[in-house]
């Protein structure tokens, strides 16, 4: 047994550990020393944990073992284009660990000494089972959005704002009656149904968010999980939990953040439903398309050839069908005959923040040739050819250029602007935002219509 | 259909209309083709080459016997007597010029489709044999205007003094503007260009030139894609500007051409006379009477303080080759229209607005000229005003600071009413709030999802808090600790080793 004072110590050491572990990930070379940071943080929290237990360290080891076992499994067998379904299962983790610790601390509440520590703790019980309960459904319902066991589509049922209205409402009455009633059968029931209420609502309000919305989803989810930690933290009187559930927590507000800035949406917008879901402003979009021009892919691999500058902009349909390998090969040969290729990355292209990047790295793009929009967007009037693969609202330019269209004032990559344009696509089919893309129809475009990554390994065969 | 392609006869032509790859195009829609005795000649294109594509060689009197006559100019009085009737020809007309011509063709019955009236739409730009010219022309009037200018376009330091470089007005930002705007600036020139269209300015720095702006409003697109003419308190404006260039710069190019009307003249007497010695002009519009009052069409002139005015009306002619394998190619294309099923028949469908605008003669009756289509990408006519969005108003300080007052009194009122040892957990909180707000701030975009992951597996800490709940006597709370042990190490195991796999995966470039 330790004492209390070095095991309050080693939570200090893993806490600060956790921070330089983030502070890690701010550039690629510290990155790695920066999840050693972690494991090493979490390996003397566990230590100083389990030291401080009276007993039942069998079962402990035990279940560790299990988890470990599974969660090693996981990350070892996980395809990188499926990296947002992994991480959402975990965040759902992360919410039911959160909800039995909630109900773990209700069954054993009792020894406080004071009525009004009782209520503050019971207060925390609650709000840490409600969140955790919301992460769980919410991060469930996303996996399944993602792997395609559910629709993406964003679910819209009537009133569906009321629905969320009335869920929190209910909550907090069930709040009060719970902190009324304080202890045995009344108290559990109305935690219960809370549970039930927080797992429904959580249901719903990922059910209604588009696919192309994830990444703000996943974030939020991803804050979530680190606010029911905090909570948990809060239950229990441990202040290394709510130190790493704030850091988690704010990790994901930011990300969430940063995602809704890519689409200039606010994120009540985002968490509302998915885009025309308003269904006003679809007007100006549809009366004007014009001809689009086809190029094969021997004529791509002559463009690609012939240029000075290339800059690829993969998106969403690229990770679909798994071209990334195909597009390093072709990054490597144009690279070898001299030709500048580079990235542009839209924070949101794909379905994770950062799911491009990784996809590209899996495939040995070297990373300092791929680059965000803000560093590459200056460079496209400068540019020969861009190659766009599977995106779409994301280079469309009726976000700068009309006013009326849905995704006005969304930053987007501005690739029109190069000599050339080339945009892989499965068909004329419209984006996410359902709105037209006026880039197919500009002097400089030409379509390269199939499958992403059979038409990238045709161009790569005639180079 | 058996396509006959004559020598173009007009004096120093060199220029043809086919070479031995759209030859092989032509092939490929299913037509036949013959090509006169020498016709490509003076493009450096030989008979042999020709038929090495898989054409046949006919004499002077037989190539007009074919079906179909692919052409450059328009037919001469003397060439229309050689024509079998009821031939279909295809080359420049200008019908507005040249109406009886137009009749003379009808009378034989031949069938007669313009390269010169092309709409300008997008989907007709791949047959636009203008556009192809111009580009072609403004291109060597860079090159003429170097030729004649005597000097580097582009600046130098060396060791032996400072080299200023070149400055080059273009004027009029067309498809020839644009390319003499490319070629001078990849001379390495300082290029200013003017065009009346606001619109193109866009473009035109694209190209790398800057857009001399003039401080005056006036919708000059036609919607056809051409400019028309401007009103006279424009004009003079425009002219003010000109002149006070006209001193700065080594170089003008003129482009500004009116369909249908002679040459807009811009370039003054007095402008000229206020040139540097060694200045050049280039006017690319002196067939129609030139931009500049002393252009003499077709020759170089060179006026009393040794200005020279570049006046050749055969820019594209002087480049041959390459002339002919663009006008060819938007041949082929508007034969790809006509000949949709390749099987060498031409079907002229007046439902197609392209086939509709080209085709100025058919059974014997003049169809000059089409009814007109709008296509222009003019901005807009301000209709839809953009409905602006009122800006969020940054909110107030009064009601900032009210707000943030409120917030410290409800956290005082909190603090008096909770114990004291939530309190001590609640400043952690913040802290850690804020630490964390900093610290993922700087994380760079690309690391994003190793972010993701390793929060993962760092809010599997909650494991802590499972852990701590064993130790209990009752059954029921170990039991669950017991199942959120293992999920929470699922997490903490899987989250960790996924970033390690990702991480390992982020390589720099060689």
């Amino acid at each position: 047994m330790l004492s209390h004072g070095i095991i309050q110590a080693a939570y200090v050491i893993a806490a600060l550990l956790f921070i330089f572990s983030l502070r890690g990930l701010s550039n690629q070379e510290s990155a790695k020393s920066g999840n050693i940071y972690g494991m090493i943080g979490m390996a003397i929290a566990l230590i100083a944990a389990v030291a401080s237990i009276k007993g039942g360290l069998h079962w402990i080891i035990i279940a560790m073992v299990i988890g470990a076992a599974i969660g090693l499994y996981l990350a070892k067998k996980v395809e990188m284009t499926q990296m947002p379904e992994l991480v959402a299962l975990l965040h759902s983790f992360v919410g039911m660990a959160a909800v039995l610790v909630g109900f773990n601390s209700f069954l054993d509440a009792h020894t406080m000494i004071t009525s009004n520590e009782l209520t503050v703790h019971l207060v925390e019980i609650f709000v840490g089972i409600f969140i955790g309960a919301v992460t769980f459904s919410g991060s469930v319902v996303a996996f399944g959005k993602l792997n395609g066991r559910i629709s993406s589509k964003p679910l819209s049922i009537p009133y569906k704002h009321y629905w969320n209205l009335a869920a929190i409402v209910v909550s907090v009455i069930l709040m009060f009656t719970f902190i009324g009633v304080k202890t045995g059968a009344g108290a559990l029931v109305s935690l219960l149904v809370m549970t039930i209420i927080a797992l429904v609502f959580g249901f719903h309000l990922v059910a209604s968010i588009g696919g192309a919305d994830m990444p703000v989803v996943i974030s939020m989810l991803n804050s979530y999980s680190g606010w029911a930690a905090a909570a948990a933290g809060f239950m229990l009187g441990n202040d290394l939990l709510i130190v790493t559930g704030a850091l988690v927590g704010s990790s994901g507000a930011i990300l969430s953040y940063i995602m809704c800035k890519a689409m200039n949406r606010s994120f009540i917008s985002v968490i509302a439903g998915g885009f025309g879901s308003d269904g006003s402003s679809s007007s100006s979009s549809e009366e004007e398309q014009g001809e689009y021009r086809e190029m094969q892919p021997a004529e791509v691999a002559q463009t690609l050839k012939e240029a000075r500058s290339v800059i690829i902009v993969p998106g969403y349909g690229m990770a679909v069908a798994q071209a990334q390998g195909a597009v390093s090969n072709i990054t490597e040969k144009l690279r070898g005959m001299g030709i500048e290729v580079r990235f542009g990355i839209h924070p949101v292209a794909g379905r994770l923040p950062g799911h491009m990047n990784v996809l590209l790295a899996e495939a040995k793009v070297p990373y300092d040739i791929v680059l965000e929009m803000d560093e590459i967007n200056d460079d496209f009037p400068d540019t020969d050819v861009v190659w766009v693969i599977g995106a779409n609202d994301t280079v469309n330019p009726a976000a700068e250029e009309d006013p009326n269209s849905p995704i006005a004032g969304m930053p987007v990559l501005e690739v029109w602007k190069a000599k050339t344009v080339i945009i892989s696509k499965r068909s004329m089919n419209t984006g996410y935002a359902g709105v037209q893309n006026p880039l197919f129809f500009k002097e400089n475009s030409y379509m390269l219509f199939g499958d992403a990554k059979d038409s990238v390994e045709k161009v790569l065969q005639n180079l | 259909m058996h396509i006959g392609i004559p020598k173009e006869r007009l004096a120093n032509e060199a220029r043809v209309a086919a070479t031995p790859q759209t030859v092989g195009q032509l092939l490929k829609l299913g037509f036949t083709v013959s090509v006169e005795q020498g016709a490509g000649h003076a493009a450096h294109f030989e008979d042999q080459a020709f038929i090495d594509a898989g054409a046949t060689i006919q004499s002077t009197k037989d190539i007009w016997q074919n079906d179909l006559i692919l052409k450059f100019h328009a037919p001469t009085d003397e060439e229309i007597a050689l024509m079998k009737e009821g031939l279909t020809l295809i080359s420049y007309i200008y019908p507005a010029q040249h109406k009886d011509l137009l009749e003379k063709l009808a009378t034989k019955n031949i069938t007669v489709m313009a390269m010169d009236c092309v709409p300008r739409i997008s989907r007709a730009q791949s047959l636009d044999a203008l556009s192809s010219m111009s580009n072609i022309a403004g291109y060597r009037s860079v090159i003429e205007a170097a030729n004649q200018f005597g000097r580097f376009f582009t600046g130098q330091v060396t060791a032996a003094g400072k080299v200023p470089p070149a400055k080059v007005l273009v004027i009029g930002a067309g498809v020839a503007g644009l390319a003499a705007i490319g070629a001078a600036v990849s001379l390495g020139a300082i290029v200013r260009a003017f065009d009346t269209r606001p619109e193109v300015a866009e473009q035109i720095n694209s190209m790398g030139a800057d857009f001399l702006e003039l401080d005056f409003e006036e919708e000059a697109g036609s919607g056809d894609g051409y400019a028309k003419q401007m009103s006279a308190a424009f004009i003079e404006a425009e002219m003010a500007l000109f002149a006070e260039q006209a001193k700065d710069v080594d170089i003008i190019i003129t482009t500004a051409l009116i369909p249908g009307k002679p040459a807009p003249k811009l370039i003054s007497k007095e402008m000229v006379e206020s040139m540097k010695p060694g200045s050049v002009i280039v006017d690319l519009a002196a067939l129609t009477g030139g931009n500049c009052e002393l252009t003499k069409p077709g020759e170089v002139f060179e006026t009393d303080n040794n200005v020279k005015i570049v006046g050749y009306t055969d820019l594209a002619n002087r480049m041959p080759a390459q002339a002919s394998q663009l006008y060819g190619t938007n041949i082929v294309n508007l034969l790809k229209l006509l000949a949709k099923e390749k099987d060498g028949n031409i079907d002229i469908n007046f439902e197609d607005v392209v086939i509709r605008g080209v085709t100025v003669v058919k059974d014997k009756e003049i169809t000059w000229p089409a009814p007109p289509i709008q296509v222009s990408a003019q901005p807009q006519k301000k209709a839809v005003e953009p409905v602006a969005k009122p800006e969020p108003k940054p909110m107030s300080p009064a009601k900032k600071y009210g707000i943030f007052a409120l917030l410290i009194i409800a956290y005082f009122w909190l603090a008096n009413s909770v114990p004291e040892s939530f309190l001590g957990h609640f400043t952690v909180f913040a802290l850690s709030c804020v630490v964390g707000y900093y610290v993922v701030w700087n994380v760079t975009h690309s690391l994003h999802t190793p972010l993701m992951s390793v929060t993962n597996a760092i809010s599997g800490i909650i494991l802590v808090g499972a852990i701590l709940q064993v130790g209990d006597d009752n059954g029921l709370t170990t039991a669950i600790a017991f199942v959120a042990i293992l999920i929470a190490s699922i997490n903490i195991f899987g989250g960790f080793f996924v970033t390690q796999r990702m991480l390992k995966m982020f390589q720099r470039g060689k």
